[in-house]
């Protein structure tokens, strides 16, 4: 009798937790089902709109296509002069907004409270700087570096105004791959007694180096992809750069250029995007790569 | 140790390094400055002045012209305070403008335009007024089919809008638009991409696109077809001139770009951007 | 000492980076100012919200400079987007590191990558070209509030994803270790254990998208309709702040022109508002 009831609770006992699984699984679906479906629509829309880019614009890309210059406004030629003028000013936008915004990331997770009010009123600037539209930024270069700090129209000028603008994004991003690194790292740096510098370059920059290379990523999106800061800064002359304090036109805005100001643009157009997003995809591997490479390995030889 | 010096060095290079280039450039340009010019303004002119540009730089070696977009009052305003050496503007100059001086390289017409679909071949000034203003606003009411017609503007003080306003006597604030437009591809493809709507844009783009697959069609103006053709003969009734803007008299390098840029020498440069010529 | 002497060197080189970059914030307000006084002062901010549309080409006198219908439309652009975005973003962080099998992932986060990279204007385009006459074809005419915010959803899906997933990186890894040898689910471990402790990163993530949707200008004003009218539904046009900008720049003159500027001056004025907001509902927690 004993026996019996034991079994019989027992059975109980299993009828319940199965009840109990059914319920507790059904999140588990739900919530499995919500993050494959998410993916499934980003990528869908990646696929549609890289399909469209590709189908209208890969019968146009050619080795001619990639080093000419363009003639008849874009329509024909190549876009040799752009590329290098593209990749020119994200050179200068890099160089300038790199130290800047690693240095001020570092200032802001490592060295000042979040009470702080230096940070606070860092932080808050960069957050309102993060939603300024780009064309403020265009009319905000062309006035500061282009005629007060007399540049002109040229690639220098549109570097320094892409940084301004991925200041904000490239900052936080950084900032949070510091803020992620465990306290126990800074502790234990002080109870060697390292100094604070060699803490910073030893241990935390390589730590911090995935939310790094997030903002390079984002913030060399964001400068490839800019068309209205561009126009009034390094402007629309499609020639092949002497130096830096020439013009150049961007990809982006000879994308611009070509799908809404001339007719019969849009292949070349489409095929100019096509080229943007394989820079991007190299952009983005050298950058990754050379953090890793840099900040990352520092952590084994330290 | 290496490691650690050679990060913060780098950054410091790479900052001197920008500002020294910043100061050659500052130094160069007033050396440069008898040999290049800078012309600023519409972006409808711009692809057309940088093409006369490259071969004017083929004539004179040695020369530099670049062209910059931003806009016709961008032209007029750097035109003004001396930040180009030309202006470039899709208009007329006004009033308020006479310290300066325009010079025609190209004229360029306006044509209103349907989707490729729309069984309408022409609407009378009248019923293009009614259509913009809202009181008709279902194609049927003009010979179409059922349908709600979408009515395709430009963004106010652009000098196409002012020129449609202008032919048909309209003010800006009697139009009842569906969606306001900036470039004139923006139209074309508004208009390409929607069975219903009616749009207005630059004939030479429009004529481009319609015959080269685009879903557009080019409606009559005053009984006269849009074409490139009747705008250079003088019978198409609504043409715009495209305009070099200069604060004073032109001299040296600026005075024999304009003449070129008006000469025959660049009649061919003009047609291939779907723009007319001046006449001789 | 030469510790200390270092240490201070550094502190004072990043003081100095930081305090750069806070500024900057105040020139570009400062160089809205000086660029929009004269409608300031010709027109008065009180005309800005009590005239009854916007026809600034007239000039001070004649014209007319209502922003309030493109500041209602800016505003529900920015929220729509954020709305389909958010949980778009963060389930695809979710997705590529904690449910994707481990190569499924990787390329999922290189795809992530390219669409935040690809330039305002292809989204643009495509989105006149495809996107809009989808649209139209059921409720014309098409380009409207909803192309509007679905193209902004699609820019700033990526840039949620990217910061929330670097987050999800930094977590320390002792979290899910925890998690695992207490045996909990998958859902329960995201759930109740990754998401709440990566809640800092998400908000910025949140933030920075919101940024984004706020300032964009070419995609929107390519999608958007351009129609200065306070919406009633999702299929009429709107015109953002940012597209009136870039609409109508090329062409204005005078008090038009800062009139524009204007414009600039009310969208930093709600971007500030928005971080205000989000520090209040944070209760300064979102640093922290």
């Amino acid at each position: 009798m004993v026996k019996e009831k034991a079994v019989k609770s027992q059975a109980v006992q299993f009828k319940t937790s199965e009840k109990r699984s059914i319920w507790s699984h059904l999140p588990e679906i739900i919530a499995t089902c919500a993050a494959w479906s998410a993916a499934l629509v980003v990528t869908g829309v990646f696929v549609w709109i890289l399909a469209d880019v590709v189908r209208h614009g890969i019968g146009a890309i050619s080795w001619t296509f990639l080093t000419a210059a363009p003639r008849n406004a874009g329509r024909e030629g190549g876009i040799g002069p752009i590329i290098v003028s593209t990749i020119l000013i994200l050179a200068v936008c890099m160089a300038v907004s790199v130290p800047l915004g690693v240095g001020t990331a570092v200032l802001l997770s490592e060295y000042t409270s979040p009470a702080s009010r230096f940070g606070r009123f860092v932080r808050r600037s960069l957050d309102v700087l993060a939603g300024v539209p780009s064309i403020v930024f265009g009319l905000f270069g062309n006035a500061v570096f282009c005629i007060y700090l007399g540049l002109g129209f040229s690639i220098l000028s549109g570097g320094l105004t892409l940084s301004c603008m991925v200041l904000p994004i490239l900052i936080r991003a950084t900032e949070e791959g510091f803020r992620s690194v465990p306290n126990d790292y800074r502790m234990s740096a002080a109870a060697l007694g390292m100094s604070r510098t060699s803490t910073l370059l030893q241990l935390l920059l390589p730590a911090a180096v995935p939310g790094v290379i997030v903002g390079l990523v984002l913030g060399i999106g964001r400068a490839l992809a800019e068309t209205a800061a561009l126009i009034f800064t390094s402007g629309y002359v499609d020639r092949m750069p002497g130096s830096l304090a020439d013009s150049g036109r961007s990809l982006s805005v000879h994308i611009f250029d070509l799908s809404m100001n001339v007719a019969g643009g849009d292949r070349h157009a489409y095929a100019s995007a096509l080229v943007l997003i394989m820079i991007l995809v190299a952009t983005n591997a050298i950058a990754s790569w050379t953090a890793n490479r840099w900040l990352g390995k520092r952590i084994l030889t330290a | 140790m290496s490691f650690r010096m050679l990060f913060p060095q780098s950054m410091l290079w790479s900052v001197v390094a920008v500002f020294s280039l910043a100061c050659c450039s500052c130094g160069q340009s007033s050396d440069t400055a008898r040999s290049q010019l800078v012309l600023t303004g519409s972006s409808t002119v711009a692809p057309l002045a940088a093409e006369i540009g490259k071969r004017f730089e083929k004539l004179h070696p040695g020369v530099r012209v670049d062209v910059q977009t931003g806009g016709s009052s961008r032209g007029i305003a750097d035109a003004r305070r001396d930040l180009a050496d030309i202006g470039m503007a899709s208009r007329d100059l006004k009033p308020n403008e006479n310290d300066l001086l325009s010079f025609t390289i190209a004229r360029d017409g306006i044509c209103v335009i349907v989707h490729q679909e729309n069984p309408i071949a022409s609407l009378t000034d009248q019923q293009i007024i009614a259509i913009y203003t809202g009181d008709i606003e279902n194609w049927k009411d003009v010979g179409g089919p059922d349908a709600e017609i979408t009515v395709v503007n430009k963004a106010e003080g652009r000098s196409t809008l002012e020129l449609f306003l202008h032919y048909f006597k309209m003010e800006n604030a009697d139009i009842q638009a569906d969606v306001v437009i900036g470039d004139n591809e923006q139209g074309i493809k508004t208009v390409a991409g929607n069975v219903n709507a009616i749009g207005y844009v630059s004939i030479g783009a429009a004529e481009y696109d319609a015959a080269h697959g685009v879903g557009i069609k080019l409606l009559p103006l005053g009984g006269v077809a849009a074409s490139i053709e009747n705008v250079r003969s003088g019978e198409f009734p609504l043409a715009r001139p495209l305009n070099l803007v200069m604060k004073s008299e032109p001299q040296g390098l600026a005075k024999e770009f304009i003449e070129f840029a008006r000469s025959r020498d660049v009649h061919d440069i003009v047609e291939e951007q779907y723009f007319v010529p001046l006449a001789d | 000492m030469s510790h200390s002497r270092t240490d201070a060197v550094l502190v004072g080189t990043l003081r100095a980076c930081a305090l750069l970059t806070g500024t900057l914030v105040l020139f570009i307000v400062l160089f809205l100012l000086v660029e929009s006084a004269p409608a300031l002062r010709q027109v008065g901010v009180a005309r800005f919200v009590s005239d009854t549309a916007w026809r600034p080409s007239g000039g001070a006198q004649r014209g007319q400079f209502n922003l309030l219908p493109m500041i209602v439309a800016t505003t529900l652009a920015t929220a729509g987007a954020l709305f389909l975005a958010t949980p778009l973003g963060i389930g695809s962080a979710v997705f590529a590191h904690f449910y994707a099998p481990r190569g499924l992932g990787r390329l999922f986060g290189k795809i992530i990558e390219l669409l935040a990279g690809i330039p305002s204007v292809v989204y643009g385009l495509w989105g006149l070209v495809v996107l809009a006459p989808l649209v139209a074809s059921w409720q014309p005419p098409g380009t409207s509030l909803l192309s509007a915010i679905l193209v902004l959803t699609i820019m700033i899906t990526p840039t949620i994803a990217l910061v929330a997933g670097a987050t999800f990186d930094n977590l320390p890894r002792s979290y899910l270790q925890a998690a695992a040898a207490l045996g909990l689910s998958r859902w329960r471990t995201v759930g109740g254990v990754i998401l709440p402790a990566a809640r800092s990163g998400l908000f910025t993530a949140v933030l920075l998208g919101s940024g984004r949707a706020i300032g964009e200008t070419m995609a929107v004003l390519m999608v958007a309709g351009n129609v200065v009218q306070t919406p009633h539904s999702l299929f009429q046009p709107v015109r953002t702040l940012t597209a009136n900008i870039a609409l109508e720049m090329a062409y204005a003159m005078g008090d038009h022109r800062a009139a524009l500027f204007d414009s600039g001056l009310v969208l930093m004025a709600m971007i500030a508002l928005l971080v205000g907001i989000a520090e209040v509902l944070s209760k300064g927690r979102i640093y922290g």
